[in-house]
């Protein structure tokens, strides 16, 4: 029988891991996918939550969260091509102009 | 026919569960692997797996609604995205492996473990019940009941939502604009630069009388010797970039006078005698 504590289990699992990527990674495009993997890792917990209470709250939190996602993504990856056109580089480790 | 009596009996159970634990593990390979591929292209896929993978963990939990908007906005857009934009950055940028700070990774693991430990307390400690029992919110009426929520209770969230989409695509408009810094050339000026630049025919396209009319293969001159005109600079410069990492048809081409040249060279000698 499947409950929801499986399904929110495996978010707190994918929600680790991509909290580690963002840790680890130094590509600015692979540490925003790390955050999208939080993201989503939140979302199924909310949608697991929902499915609890027999109630809907949860997948309409779940919907904002992919709404102000998306936006997120296009910002942030306008950014990122706005920083490689300026520096030829991708790397968070490059972007350290205001480092004391 | 209902959603909700289709799922239902023991055997459907069973099925439940089979299909959980496969797409568990296989999520979750393919999480580690996204933190762990050195290609950034490789981590996308990796991540659509993941969406993919939690799409039907939507579907399962009576989130049909939410399932086809995983799909469509996260897997098909969102991801698409970040593909267009490695497209842009270099697509065969490799992470590097020297840690900038000392023992950053043995931090973030010994971080993450932290995080996970404290995460199983916390929600092994809260009482999760069981789902609640099956009603039409979470089969064929999740899109009308959704709908219903939105337009009632989280109106102003809704409306809210508005206003940042269309910030966020006026913000990723003024950052991604390039300013012009010079006069736009006119069709004359180029046609000048054309005939002044002593090429004013047409350059020769990549492939021409060569062994196969790829993209970055170089087109062969009259005496067998290729042409480095033909090929774009983007491609030798992408190739002779990281020749180790891709396979060998196209790496050997992006430096002129290797090994797809000499056949055609030899034939051609061999015609002339």
């Amino acid at each position: 029988m499947v409950s929801p504590a499986h399904f929110i289990a495996l978010s707190v699992i994918l929600f680790v891991i991509g909290a580690v990527g963002v840790l680890v990674r130094r590509n600015a495009i692979v540490v925003f996918m790390s955050v999208e993997l939080m993201l989503n890792a939140a979302n199924l917990a909310f949608v697991a939550f929902a499915r609890m209470h027999g109630a809907l709250d949860g997948q309409i939190i779940a919907f904002f969260v992919m709404v102000v996602a998306a936006a997120e993504v296009v910002v942030g990856l306008a950014i990122l091509t706005a920083i490689f056109r300026a520096r030829r580089s991708a790397s968070v480790d490059d972007a350290n102009l205001m480092k004391y | 026919m209902n959603h909700s009596i289709v799922l239902a009996g023991p055997a459907a159970e069973t099925t439940r569960l089979v299909a959980y634990w496969i797409l568990a593990i296989a999520s979750v390979a393919a999480a580690i692997g996204m933190v762990l591929a050195r290609k950034a292209v490789h981590c996308a896929i990796l991540l659509a797996v993941v969406m993919l993978s939690l799409a039907v963990f939507y579907a399962m939990l009576g989130a049909p609604f939410l399932a086809f908007v995983q799909v469509i906005v996260y897997t098909g857009a969102v991801l698409m995205l970040f593909l267009f934009v490695l497209m842009i950055v270099g697509i065969s940028a490799a992470d590097s492996i020297i840690e900038t700070i000392r023992g950053q990774r043995m931090w973030a693991a010994l971080s993450g473990i932290a995080m996970l430990v404290l995460l199983s307390l916390v929600i092994g400690h809260a009482v999760i019940g069981s789902a609640a029992p099956s009603s039409a919110k979470f089969g064929n009426a999740n899109v009308t009941s959704l709908a219903d929520l939105i337009f009632t209770k989280y109106l102003y969230p809704f409306e809210i939502t508005s206003a940042l989409l269309i910030i966020a695509a006026v913000g990723a408009m003024v950052l991604a604009h390039r300013e012009r810094i010079g006069p736009k050339p006119t069709q004359r000026e180029l046609a000048g630069q054309r005939v002044a630049g002593g090429h004013p025919a047409p350059r020769p396209g990549p492939g021409t009388y060569a062994q196969h009319n790829a993209a970055d293969m170089p087109a062969l001159l009259p005496d067998g010797s290729q042409s480095e005109l033909s090929v774009s600079a983007v491609l030798t410069f992408r190739t002779a970039e990281a020749p180790p990492e891709l396979p060998g048809g196209t790496s050997e081409t992006g430096t002129a006078g290797s090994v797809a040249a000499p056949p055609p060279a030899e034939r051609h000698e061999s015609g002339e005698q």
